[in-house]
């Protein structure tokens, strides 16, 4: 193999001038966590509710629910991301999409993005909720209600702090699964950690590099989210029961 | 205090209850007892109104159960319930567990209501347990500590259904004795038991349910020495035969 090795090229000033290689890594690294991140905060949020409407008495909300997971787990990631940036602002109101297609480019990509990977994975956050809600006795909520709690409260109180103690595990694999998912927005221009390493490698033909480093970045990222999700495991197991479940 | 009045239940066309009436003075301790399936737990169910139930009227204390204007959760508070299988909440402690509902639901301070779970606790002989968690205790613990939760609500009368099925023999008394002496000192109470050594000790009336209907409300010296049904004379025969 006649490849030229060369690990300099990271410490080497990108064309721009500004920054090095490693710096276009590492920003891109930035736009990786910063739209994960925020992206999994919102699917926590929407997963918890809707995997509450599941479970409730209630029609219009449990229909809601189950349609919302239908349409966002049964279509491919990719084509939900085409259609965040490119359709839906056609199908907004014009003002709106026009408001919305006159922001920064990036601004645009990155909402789209965290959209995208939000309701994606909400809806995997929903069905854990359920399952982990469905895992307990009934008898919790018969619990819960003659001691005079109300549903929500009962929720609250009784089900929902054994039910995502149960889940936390399965979780800890949408968590790491949304900072890999998001490397498809690089398919709308989204500079982030994905993106940033091909254009390294358009720009230098350092391909081995570029690739190796980027790799290893995403398995820091996650290393992280591994040991973090361990340490909450660790702290919200329950005396007296294996397992936190 | 309670009274049950021609109530019938069904999930689509199965029968879980028909007919059923029953009446609950205040101080009253009614044992309620049948064969499995007989629709026991779901008649003391429908009593706080955990279990919808299609005909009849249920009225506790004045309230309509079944009236979709009741506010059942207010309701729900005065009324204490014991389960077969505790569920007490696995994630709080002890002391948690008797404080939560006292707090969300009455609206007493944390401080009052450490004070009146602590003396509970005293009272079922677990005040050195209050810091530990369920899943430390033993059942016949865990199911003294549920008694005890429910009483923290100061509820008006106590509804237990099969509170002691679920234990290893040797705590089943620990449990019926804190039963006794609730009993003893005049509470309300509705039980789901075949316990029948329980039945002799403090029921006033023992009711017989069979395939959903209500076939005997007895006084307990007439249950235990002439039932009139042959269905409850069988299941007498067969429980009391060891």
């Amino acid at each position: 193999m006649n490849y030229h090795w060369n690990w300099d090229i990271f410490l080497a000033e990108t064309p721009s001038g500004s920054t090095t290689y490693l710096g276009w890594l590492l920003s891109g690294l930035e736009v990786t966590i910063a739209v994960s991140l925020s992206a999994w905060i919102i699917a926590l949020i929407v997963g918890l509710f809707m995997g509450v409407f599941r479970t409730v008495p209630n029609r219009w909300l449990s229909g809601i629910a189950t349609v919302y997971v239908e349409v966002f787990r049964n279509t491919p990631l990719l084509v939900q991301l085409f259609i965040w940036y490119f359709v839906m602002p056609e199908l907004l109101p014009v003002s709106i999409g026009n408001a919305f297609k006159s922001i920064n480019p990036f601004l645009q990509q990155f909402i789209a993005a965290m959209l995208c990977l939000a309701l994606f994975t909400g809806a995997r956050v929903c069905e854990q909720v359920r399952s982990g809600i469905n895992s307990l006795s009934v008898g919790q909520r018969y619990a819960g209600l003659a001691l005079g709690f109300t549903l929500p409260q009962t929720y609250r109180y009784a089900i929902l702090p054994m039910a995502i103690r149960i889940i936390l595990p399965p979780l800890t694999s949408e968590f790491l699964n949304i900072f890999k998912n998001s490397a498809v927005a690089s398919t709308i221009g989204l500079l982030e950690l994905a993106a940033q390493g091909r254009q390294l490698v358009d720009y230098t033909a350092q391909a081995y590099e570029s690739f190796i480093a980027v790799t290893v970045l995403f398995m820091a990222i996650n290393v992280v989210v591994m040991v973090l999700m361990h340490k909450i495991e660790a702290r919200a197991r329950v005396p007296g029961n294996a397992g936190g479940g | 205090m309670i009274s049950i009045k021609n109530v019938s239940k069904h999930y689509g066309t199965f029968k879980v209850l028909t007919d059923c009436s029953a009446e609950v003075e205040k101080g009253e301790v009614i044992v309620i007892c049948g064969p499995s399936g007989s629709g026991k737990s779901t008649l003391i169910k429908c009593v706080n109104g955990l279990e919808p139930f299609q005909q009849g009227e249920i009225v506790v204390n004045g309230i309509s159960v079944g009236d979709p204007k009741t506010n059942l959760s207010k309701l729900r508070a005065h009324v204490g319930m014991v389960f077969q299988n505790f569920e007490l909440f696995p994630h709080m402690s002890v002391i948690d567990n008797l404080c939560i509902a006292q707090i969300k639901v009455l609206g007493r301070s944390r401080e009052e209501a450490i004070e009146r779970g602590r003396k509970l606790l005293e009272r079922v002989g677990l005040l050195n347990q209050a810091e530990k968690f369920p899943g430390q205790l033993s059942g016949g613990q865990q199911q003294r500590v549920a008694i005890a939760r429910a009483l923290a609500m100061d509820p008006i009368c106590m509804l237990f259904d099969e509170p002691t099925s679920a234990l290893d023999p040797e705590m089943v008394n620990e449990v019926l004795d804190v039963m006794v002496g609730l009993a003893q000192e005049g509470m309300t109470m509705m039980v789901v038991t075949h316990e029948m050594g329980f039945a002799r000790k403090v029921a006033n009336r023992v009711i017989f349910m069979d395939e959903g209907r209500i076939v005997e409300d007895a006084p307990k010296e007439d249950f235990f020495s002439k039932p009139r049904s042959e269905r409850a004379q069988l299941f007498l025969s067969k429980i009391l035969q060891h």
